[in-house]
Order: C-alpha cells, then sequence, then structure tokens
C-alpha cells in the first residue's frame, strides 16, 4: 500500500542557510507519526514545504499519490491536507462559533454554499467540537479574547470541523498549560481514532511525543538524524546527543 | 424592546424621512439625494475596507466608470455620441422626449453599474492577488491614471466633459433623481445587509482578521476578494451614473475621477461612522455630509481647513467609528451579547 505522505528527498535553503537537505519521510493512512528535532533544526520548514507555502529547491512529496510540491496552499487544503501554525492563527474579531462556521470544508458547494445563511450549515458540528476540545463555555466570545492555550485549543477545532484526511500539527502542546497536556494528548489520539485523522506532529516535549506517536522521525541541523518505533529514538544515542547539545 | 425591533425601527425611520422629504424639504432635495449616494460610497468602500480588511484608494475609479457608461448610455441610444461630445452637448439637435429620456435611464444606470464591475473584475484580477497593503498602494494610483484616460478621450469629450442629457421640461429631475437615490441607497443596504449573513459574509472576515490562515484552510481567498470587488462597483458604478445626472455634466477630473474629494471622503465616512459595521457607514456619511455641508456654507474660505481638522480628529479620537464606540458602551445595542446567545442556546436545547 501507497503512503498517505510521501516526501522524498526535498531540500530547502534560505539564503545561504540550509533548513532541509535532502529530508524523506512517510506517514501511513491512521497512523500518528512524530517529527522532532532541537530548535532549527528545520521542522517547520518541512511543514510549510508540505503544504505548499513556499516552493521547494528539489525532491518531491506525494499526497493520495499525487505529486503535490508544486500546488498552492489552498489547493493542497482541498484536497483533505491540513495543517496548524506554532504561531497560532485564528481569526480574532470573529467569535468562536463564527471561527468553526467558516472553517467547514466547501470542497463540493463552490461558490454558492457561501451564499447560504452562515447557520444554515454545520451548527451542531461546531458546538461538538468545541466542546470535544473544551471550549464549548467560550463558544461565543471573540477567538482574540482567548488565551494562547484556548485559541491552540480552536485552531485544533477548526481543523477537525473541515475533516481533512491529514492532519499536520506545528507543536501543539506549546503554551498550554501543563495541566491541561495529557487532555490534549488524549483528544489527538481521539481525533485519530474515532475521526480517523492521520497525523504527523511537530512536537519538542519528548515525554508527549513518546505518548503520542506510532512512528518518530528526528531532524537535526536539516537532516534525517533517525527514524523507528518510540522505543527506538529513546535509545537512539545520535538523537540523546543532538538534544543535549542542543540545550 | 429587541435589538430586531430596532434595527427594523431605524431602517422605517429613515425609509419614512427618505420618502416624505421632498414635501418636507423640498428646497433641500438635491443635497439630500447626495446624502443618499454618499451612503452608498461609504456602504461600498466598507464591504471592501471594513469587512473585507482590503482598504482601497481608487473606489471612485468605478464612480467614474459608471457615471460616463450610463450618461454615453443614454446618449448614444439616439444620437451619434462622438457628435453629441463634439457639440459639447449642445444646440437643438440633441433633444430627447420624455419616453426617450427615461429609457435611456433605464438603460443606462444598468450599464453604468456592469461596465464598473466588469472593470472591478478585471482590475481585481490583476490585483486583488496581492495582500491588502500592496493592494491598497497599488490602488492609489487608480484615480489619477483614469482620470488622465478620460481627459484623453475625445469619445466622451475628452478635458472639456460631457454633458448628460438634458430632460424634457416636463419631468422634475430633482425629485425624480432624489427618489433614484434613495432607491439604490435602501437597494445597497438591504443587499449587504442579507450578504454580510451569509456564509461569504464570514469569508471576508476572515480574509480581513488572517489571509494566510483563510487560504490554509482551503478558502478561494483571491475568488472571495475578487467577488466582493465587483459587486462593491457595481453598487457604486449605478451610484456614479445618478450622481452625473445630478450634476448635469461630468468632468474627468473634478467630477467623475475626483480622487482627492470623493474618493477620500468615503473612506472617512466608513471609517468616522465605523468600519466593518452595517450601520456605521450609514451614519458616518449622514454625519460628515451635514458638516461638510455646514463647512462649505459657513466657513467658506476655510472649509478645506476645517475638513482637514475633522479627518484628524475621526483618526485620532474616534478609530473605531461612532458603531464602534457605541458597540464598545452598549453591546447589547448592537448584536447579542455572547450571555443573550448562550440563553437562546439553552432555550433552544431545553
Ligand atoms: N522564512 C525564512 N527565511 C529565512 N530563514 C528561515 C525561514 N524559515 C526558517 N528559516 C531558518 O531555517 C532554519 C530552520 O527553521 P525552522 O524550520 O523554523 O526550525 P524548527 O521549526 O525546527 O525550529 C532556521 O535556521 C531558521 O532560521
Ligand atoms: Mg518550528
Amino acid at each position: 500500500m501507497q503512503p498517505l505522505l510521501d516526501v522524498q528527498n526535498v531540500s530547502k535553503a534560505f539564503g545561504g542557510v540550509i533548513a532541509n537537505k535532502n529530508v524523506s519521510l512517510k506517514v501511513e493512512k491512521g497512523q500518528i507519526a512524530g517529527l522532532i528535532g532541537p530548535n532549527g533544526s528545520g521542522k517547520t520548514t518541512m511543514f510549510n514545504s508540505i503544504v505548499g507555502y513556499h516552493p521547494v529547491d528539489s525532491g518531491q512529496i506525494f499526497f493520495k499519490g499525487r505529486e503535490i510540491s508544486r500546488l498552492r496552499v489552498g489547493a493542497i487544503a482541498r484536497l483533505g491536507l491540513l495543517r496548524t501554525f506554532q504561531q497560532t492563527r485564528i481569526y480574532g474579531k470573529m467569535t468562536c462559533m463564527e471561527n468553526m462556521l467558516i472553517s467547514l470544508p466547501d470542497r463540493t458547494g463552490g461558490f454558492s454554499s457561501l451564499l447560504r445563511s452562515r447557520h444554515a450549515l454545520g451548527v451542531q458540528r461546531a458546538k461538538d467540537l468545541l466542546e470535544f476540545v473544551g471550549l464549548y463555555s467560550k463558544r461565543y466570545l471573540y477567538a482574540g479574547d482567548l488565551s494562547f492555550g484556548q485559541q491552540k485549543l480552536l485552531e485544533f477545532a477548526m481543523a477537525l470541523i473541515n475533516e481533512p484526511e491529514m492532519l499536520l500539527l506545528d507543536e501543539p502542546t506549546a503554551g498550554i498549560n501543563p495541566t491541561l497536556i495529557n487532555g490534549l494528548i488524549d483528544r489527538l489520539k481521539r481525533a485519530n481514532k474515532e475521526l480517523g485523522i492521520t497525523l504527523l506532529v511537530i512536537e519538542h516535549n519528548m515525554r508527549v511525543i513518546m505518548n503520542l506517536a506510532d512512528h518518530i522521525y528526528c531532524l537535526a541541523h536539516g537532516e534525517m538524524l533517525a527514524e523507528g518505533s518510540p522505543e527506538d529514538i529513546r535509545n537512539d544515542s545520535r538523537v540523546i546527543d543532538a538534544y543535549l547539545g542542543a540545550h | 424592546m429587541t435589538r430586531k425591533s430596532y434595527h427594523l425601527l431605524a431602517m422605517l425611520a429613515l425609509a419614512a424621512i427618505g420618502l416624505a422629504a421632498p414635501w418636507l424639504l423640498p428646497s433641500y432635495l438635491s443635497q439630500f439625494s447626495k446624502l443618499w449616494l454618499f451612503i452608498v460610497l461609504a456602504l461600498t468602500w466598507d464591504l471592501m475596507g471594513g469587512q473585507m480588511g482590503y482598504n482601497s484608494f481608487g473606489n471612485v475609479v468605478f464612480f467614474g466608470i459608471g457615471m460616463y457608461a450610463t450618461a454615453a448610455t443614454q446618449v448614444a441610444l439616439y444620437y451619434p455620441l462622438a457628435a453629441y461630445t463634439a457639440a459639447k452637448g449642445g444646440g437643438t439637435e440633441f433633444i430627447f422626449n420624455t419616453s426617450q429620456f427615461f429609457t435611456g435611464l433605464a438603460a443606462g444606470l444598468p450599464v453604468g453599474g456592469l461596465a464598473a464591475a466588469i472593470a472591478a473584475l478585471a482590475l481585481g484580477l490583476i490585483i486583488l492577488g496581492m495582500r491588502g497593503h500592496y493592494f491598497a498602494i497599488a490602488t492609489l494610483g487608480l484615480a489619477i491614471a483614469a482620470g488622465e484616460l478620460a481627459a484623453g478621450w475625445d469619445l466622451i469629450g475628452a478635458g472639456s466633459g460631457m454633458v448628460t442629457p438634458t430632460p424634457p421640461d416636463s419631468i422634475d429631475t430633482t425629485v425624480l433623481f432624489y427618489y433614484l437615490s434613495l432607491a439604490l441607497a435602501a437597494l445597497t443596504f438591504l443587499f449587504l445587509a442579507w450578504l454580510y449573513s451569509t456564509r461569504f459574509g464570514l469569508a471576508i472576515n476572515a480574509i480581513r482578521d488572517d489571509e494566510d490562515k483563510a487560504e490554509a484552510m482551503g478558502h478561494h481567498t483571491t475568488r472571495n476578494k475578487v467577488v466582493a470587488w465587483v459587486i462593491s462597483a457595481f453598487f457604486l458604478g449605478i451610484a456614479g451614473g445618478i450622481f452625473g445626472n445630478l450634476s448635469k455634466f461630468i468632468d474627468p477630473i473634478d467630477v467623475a475621477f475626483n480622487g482627492a474629494e470623493i474618493g477620500v471622503w468615503m473612506i472617512l465616512m466608513a471609517i468616522l461612522g465605523g468600519k466593518g459595521t452595517l450601520w456605521g457607514p450609514v451614519i458616518g456619511a449622514g454625519v460628515f455630509y451635514i458638516m461638510k455641508e455646514l463647512f462649505w456654507t459657513y466657513l467658506l474660505g476655510w472649509q478645506r481647513v476645517a475638513l482637514g481638522l475633522l479627518i484628524v480628529i475621526i483618526v485620532v479620537f474616534f478609530p473605531q467609528g461612532i458603531v464602534g464606540w457605541l458597540k464598545e458602551r452598549w453591546p447589547g445595542r448592537f448584536g447579542p451579547t455572547a450571555e443573550e446567545m448562550e440563553a437562546a442556546d439553552a432555550k433552544g436545547e431545553a
């Protein structure tokens, strides 16, 4: 079976800085894959290349068997490959409900579905998913008034209502109150199991990723350093060195 | 009283004042016509600048295009346009009887709207791929360029402008254009009220708040931006068509493509009233227009200085505009509060 996402030998440089060098990774359908590495090792750059945020210098990226490295951001999102942002992006002057409703997928309806009342589609689904991430009681507040951690949860719920096949999450636990991290891990797992969304998660927190991922890739200085099961990665001396060296 | 009934009451009151004005204030009728058109200018600007966060300094171009296209259609239905403009619209050869005048208007105004909409489509496909700040800069030169082009085009009278068709004496054009202006303002308002209640309204708000995010979520952002500009231009074009007839004479630079005055005023009216709100542009246009008329009447010679000061005061003290400020003080009057929405949910679920 072909992997859902197949990144082959992708390189990307910014001026003199080589952010990714010949990076390859595969994510199978239904998997939770992890991408780890010290700060500045090129993880976010990898995400940006996958979702079409910038053109890659070389290499190929396949999603559902289709080469997507030349497609635009919006087109890739409509194929069902979505990302959340490390810096968190929500629509600040709209309420949480409005953020959710406009994140419904419009893949089939085209423009005419935009001319329907804003309450015509997905209201219950939006409430259910806000409940799922624990923001139900905040649903009519402006998204910009939420705390950073709550905005991250909202961004996650917005991604879920879009029904992607695959979701790339850039440091979902960064900035989240440590007491809530276990709950978030649980929700990520449920989104994967119950909604069938394949996940690729960038994570800085080793404990989190060991708990979450089935398969882990580790970047260092823009190159793939190691890959394997959480167990393999935990015991890989190169990974330990990279992390100790960087801190 | 509920908020919905406030909204309805405000609309009914405006409609009543609007319909009765020809009897109440007959001598100010043409000023009131312009006020209704100014409301259209502010509303259509706000669709871009307020609701979508795309500040256009070039919207007056669609106003001017509509003005010329309407007048040209009115004439060309019955006379060769070149001969008409060469004669400066004068002479006894170019007479419009009642039916010709009305037919010309009925055809000309939609043509004006469509011509402006097509121009917005073409321009939008070129410059709406850019992000907000670059778009704003790109629109800066539009009015000047359009004015220069119109001033060099003989068919529409070039630099000496174009006289709109003179109606037969039997038609009271003051009242006619008054009601046309009122009808256009009402139509624009109701259309936008509907548009902002749809998912499209949310989609352009999303562009305003974070366009990168909207794109990453799979929105057709460029298409949505172009559609918004086309809608804005359509109503602006019709407003231009009426305004040209109201002024009776179209000067390419002082009337049609007057970026320094009308082009700037439409922005100020929207900001004064409250960007990104439905009623803001209406209230802003009203307040601004009355101030402007007062300045031009009582501060002659200093009117531009006074207007400049007003602009500074607006930007410094009312960055949110009148409605934005009122909304902050009495949130419940302008939209349901979070508590009310939750209460409504609870009722629905019970
Ligand atoms: N847009 C950019 N322009 C220039 N350099 C960049 C840009 N994005 C990332 N970089 C550089 O690429 C390297 C990798 O960054 P990034 O992918 O953000 O790392 P990570 O997400 O692993 O912390 C860093 O050295 C960073 O400074
Ligand atoms: Mg990063």
